[in-house]
């Protein structure tokens, strides 16, 4: 890949996502735990971003505001141009539906449903006809290597396999931002790489804007075009320094607007 | 989503726990059952209750008179014309009224007291003429020991289960012995008809004809000539054909054209000026009970009497809906336990399916895709297990049918069809188990819609 070229696209193109000093704060009994607290960070379309950092450094939460699973405490999330927090329940529904591709770590496949029925799935809740359904479910899986395996359950496939079928149905409502969370984390290193292979050819092929939670920080610095390091629910300062020297990609948001 | 695949998924999900699933839909189905057993016997004794009714004339039945007669009782609502302008009810008059809309016959009430003759022994009481077709819409000739007239003016007779009792020397029931226990009941129709049919009665009468130098029908008065007249028993009826009429009523019943062609003097012969023969009152048959009313007006209007029943029935079918209320209330109830199965079995599905709940959410399910898909659920639990009451509902009616005619057979009663499940029960049992499933499912549905996705996908 040419960074310098893919460098000065970056530049160019604007914020896919737009997180301006968010915080999301939980109530714990007596107390307050701050899972993100005042995050402001700026992803390209078209990047490959990984957020790097410890177990409870507010990670997956601030993916999870990313994907509209979760509202903030306060502050903004804006990804193409929506304000996250102002979208009703039924229009963030819709956000998750077309713009947001989701794989969790537990691959996250409904187990009584074959991979065909699983990669539908999106389908149905964006009422595509049945039969275009079937068609478009089985070039997706083939594009990840399972159509030898449309009819297999989530439990009869290996756990590779069930992160490629739950890659898939990420990826089946062609959505512009693919978010990951720890898609590596169940998986061996071999597995592992076959995994974030397939999501760098999505990010390099189709352009798919991708936002990848790990705490791997060499499969990071391999596949991600730029990351960022959380630590107790902030952008770690000092880190993300040294990272942008592993990075070619220019990233304001981790350098400044750390709070 | 749409309709096909919200339908689809809940059946995939229903298949998913199929075993318990199937219990709570047992236990609609037992609901239903109970609700439609219920009711189909509440509607099938109405059925029965009010058949046996209206086929006893009773209901389906309007009586005319002559306004001449009773001149000085006319009630203040009365319509028509004044008692003496008011027409004569005579043949032209019943014509007149068989053809008014809705009306199926108009017959001549022809009744008197005279004495029979059976074995060379004489017996006094009250014969009706009875139209033929009596013979196939009322009860009591339905079910009678025998058969009915062999054509409209045999010289054929039906008696009364109490005359024929007299007639062989039984003693007659008096309301001392039904205070005794003894009752009609005591009494084997079949033995009693059995020495009497086919045997002969002689019926002694006073025929009245017109005078010999009559020279017209509207001149002169008329003679009575004493005559004898021949009857075949050919049945016994246990239940009394005639009970509207009280004390009056007839024991011994002879084909209508018979009973006139014998032109009887009766006690109560209206014009002795004239031979034209008028009646002293007409029974007036209707198609369908609804219609008595307005047939009663319009014999009204004409300047005649009329009066039928119709209260009597209203109040009886206000007392059914009385009971099919009760009964719906009963049979509703395992309904409601049933209902309580479902939420249960939808919150546990909840509890199961919490993750899948935060998987779907997190592919872009809405909250109204979610909701739709348990209401779904409940909803073709609710149509499976209405669809399987219903079925156990008619099993469980015909059985109760089934043990209550042995029962009547063995009281010697004829059968009777004491149940009855109309299509609008079969249908009203399966919107109202669908209602209340999708009612059942409203919390559930709700709770699950409302689910939070991240913590959902926490939940292990």
């Amino acid at each position: 890949m040419n960074l310098r070229n893919h460098e000065s696209t970056l530049t160019m193109t604007p914020a896919a996502v737009h997180t301006d000093n968010v915080h999301r704060h939980y109530p714990m009994g007596h107390t307050t735990v701050r899972a993100v607290d005042g995050v402001s960070i700026d992803v390209r379309a078209g990047e490959f971003l990984a957020l790097l950092g410890p177990s409870g450094s507010g990670k997956s939460s601030l993916l999870n505001l990313v994907a509209g699973l979760d509202r903030p405490t306060s502050g903004s999330v804006i990804v193409h141009g929506n304000n996250l927090a102002a979208l009703s329940r039924e229009q963030l529904a819709k956000y998750r539906l077309r713009t947001v591709g989701m794989v969790f770590q537990s691959f996250n496949l409904i187990t009584s449903m074959s991979l065909l029925e699983n990669v539908e799935l999106p389908l149905r809740f964006a009422e595509v006809a049945r039969s275009e359904r079937s068609v478009l479910a089985r070039q997706v899986l083939e594009r990840v290597g399972l159509s030898a395996r449309l009819a297999h359950r989530p439990s009869e496939l290996s756990g590779g396999e069930q992160q490629r079928a739950s890659l898939a149905r990420a990826l089946i409502n062609q959505p512009k931002l693919l978010l990951a969370d720890e898609p590596t984390g169940n998986l061996d290193s071999r597995t592992g790489t076959e995994i974030m292979q397939l999501m760098q050819s999505f990010n390099q092929s189709l352009g798919m804007t991708i936002v990848m939670v790990t705490h791997e920080q060499a499969l990071a610095e391999k596949y991600a075009g730029r990351m960022i390091h959380l630590a107790d629910g902030r952008l770690d300062a000092d880190v993300a320094n040294n990272a942008a020297t592993h990075t070619a990609v220019p990233h304001r948001a981790a350098s400044g607007d750390a709070q | 989503m749409k309709l096909y695949d919200v339908t689809d998924l809940a059946l995939h999900n229903l298949r998913e726990s199929i075993f318990r699933n199937s219990l709570t839909t047992l236990g609609i189905s037992v609901g239903v059952a109970s609700l439609v057993a219920m009711l189909s016997l509440g509607i099938g004794l109405q059925q029965l209750a009010s058949r046996r009714l209206e086929r006893s004339g009773l209901f389906d039945t309007v009586v005319a008179t002559s306004r001449r007669d009773l001149r000085n009782f006319r009630g203040p609502r009365d319509e028509g014309p004044p008692s003496a302008e008011s027409p004569a009810l005579d043949e032209p008059a019943r014509q007149s009224i068989s053809r008014l809309p809705g009306v199926v016959e108009a017959y001549p009430d022809i009744r008197f007291i005279t004495e029979l003759r059976f074995q060379d022994k004489a017996h006094l009481t009250m014969v009706a003429g009875i139209p033929f077709s009596a013979g196939n819409n009322n009860d009591a000739f339905e079910a009678m020991q025998g058969t009915f007239f062999s054509s409209q003016s045999a010289h054929e007779a039906i008696l009364q289960k109490s005359f024929a009792e007299e007639l062989q020397g039984m003693k007659r029931k008096t309301p001392g012995d039904a205070a005794n226990g003894k009752n009609d009941d005591d009494t084997n129709i079949a033995d009693l008809a059995r020495p009497l049919l086919g045997q002969e009665l002689i019926l002694h009468y006073a025929e009245r004809t017109p005078s010999a130098g009559a020279t017209s029908a509207a001149t002169s008065g008329y003679s009575v000539v004493s005559r004898r007249q021949s009857l075949k028993i050919v049945g016994v009826t246990d239940i009394d054909p005639d009970s509207m009429r009280g004390s009056a009523r007839a024991r011994v019943f002879l084909p209508l054209l018979l009973a006139q062609d014998l032109h009887i003097v009766s006690s109560d012969q209206r014009d002795i000026s004239t031979t034209t023969p008028t009646y002293t009152s007409l029974s007036v048959r209707v198609a369908n009970p609804n219609q008595v009313l307005a047939v009663e007006d319009a014999i009204k209007k004409m300047g005649f009497n009329a009066f039928s029943l119709v209260d009597a029935n209203r109040s009886l079918r206000q007392f059914f809906a009385v009971l099919d209320g009760f009964l719906a209330i009963f049979g509703s109830l395992a309904l409601a336990v049933a209902s309580i199965g479902i939420v249960n079995t939808l919150v546990m599905a909840i509890l199961e399916r919490r993750r899948e709940i935060g998987i779907m959410k997190a592919l872009g399910a809405s909250d109204a895709d979610i909701r739709g898909l348990f209401f779904a659920e409940a909803g073709a639990m609710g149509l499976a297990g209405g669809a399987f009451g219903v079925m156990l509902g008619w099993v469980i009616g015909r059985l109760i049918n089934f043990g209550t005619n042995i029962y009547l057979t063995r009281q010697h009663f004829p059968p009777a069809q004491v149940w009855s499940l109309p299509l609008w029960l079969v249908l009203s049992a399966l919107a109202f188990s669908l209602v209340v499933s999708l009612l059942s499912g409203l919390y559930p549905a709700s709770r699950a819609a409302r689910l939070d996705p991240v913590q959902a996908l926490r939940y292990e």
